[in-house]
């Protein structure tokens, strides 16, 4: 029987989030009212993105080590569940930044970096799927999937913070930074962070099991 | 030193204290909880949290199956 505590936990803890996220008192502060609250959804995009994103690359360097393309599927679904937190994470930041900061895009150093960092990930599926040996497709996205992680971090951590920004915690804004500080949102913050990445890697597993039985069909009809 | 003194405010973390909590001064959707209005966008999102769940776990099972007629043990 297959392990599914870890699944039944995700669904719990974004219960939990959806409705303690929504419901639990927060800080009443001026110009974020409310949406201080999407802390729990927006933010979690990101931090859940990362964490699918180093389990991708656990996998890459395995591949490069084993040559194996269970490795390979675990990579590359992992990196798409991330993906779809990234384009998630970009599409709910822009209509909060609509209402806070005022423009859904105002050229924010983060905003710019996250986008650049999307790119690089649409330009790993791309590269993926020009290759057609198998193989050779698996050993390239490894690699580049490596060195874009390795990319993607100063990008979206270390640059903001060296210059303005209109995100908490980067270069001269302290403007609604004190939240991390705060205990009652950290209470949701962390189970929701937990819940988002659980149900990425669901949605990967899913996905690398259904690439693993096409794979076998495919060799029952080579064979045939 | 005045450029130094700023930047140093500007890394400094304003902290939420209790008064951001108690105070009315700032609006927020009292009406709304007032009216009790606000569970029923909880009950909302909640359902479609919901199906989308049952679908997730729908697919799951579907390809469980999969894997025991593809290799079956």
């Amino acid at each position: 029987m297959r392990q599914s505590w870890w699944k039944i936990l995700a669904i719990g803890l974004l219960l939990y989030t959806i409705i303690a996220g929504l419901l639990m008192d927060v800080p009443r502060l001026a110009i974020l009212n409310e949406t201080i609250r999407a802390l729990h959804f927006h933010v979690t995009m990101w931090f859940g993105m990362i964490l699918l994103l180093i389990i991708s690359v656990y996998y890459s360097i395995r591949y490069l080590r084993s040559n194996n393309l269970k490795d390979d599927d675990m990579a590359i679904e992992f990196t798409n569940s991330a993906i779809l937190f990234g384009v998630l994470g970009i599409a709910t930041g822009m209509l909060w930044a609509k209402f806070t900061w005022g423009d859904y895009w105002s050229g924010d150093p983060k905003q710019n970096a996250a986008a650049i960092g999307i790119l690089m990930y649409f330009a790993y599926l791309i590269l993926r799927n020009s290759l057609t040996d198998l193989q050779q497709r698996a050993r390239i996205g490894a690699i580049y999937n490596i060195f874009a992680f390795a990319a993607f971090i100063p990008l979206i951590f270390v640059l903001p913070r060296l210059t303005d920004s209109l995100h908490p915690g980067n270069g001269g804004n302290p403007g609604f930074n004190a939240y991390d500080l705060d205990s009652k949102l950290r209470m949701v913050f962390y189970p929701a962070i937990i819940g988002w990445t659980l149900l990425g890697g669901w949605i990967a597993t899913v996905r690398v099991r259904m690439r693993r039985v096409e794979r076998v069909l495919e060799d029952k009809l080579i064979n045939s | 030193m005045l450029a130094l003194s700023l930047s140093a405010l500007a890394q400094e973390k304003i902290p939420v204290t209790e008064s951001d909590y108690s105070n009315n001064s700032v609006e927020m959707a009292d009406k709304m909880r007032e009216d009790g209005k606000i569970y029923v966008l909880v009950g909302v999102i909640a359902i479609i949290f919901a199906g989308i769940t049952v679908y997730l776990i729908g697919t799951d099972r579907k390809i469980s199956k999969l894997e025991k007629t593809i290799s079956p043990k």
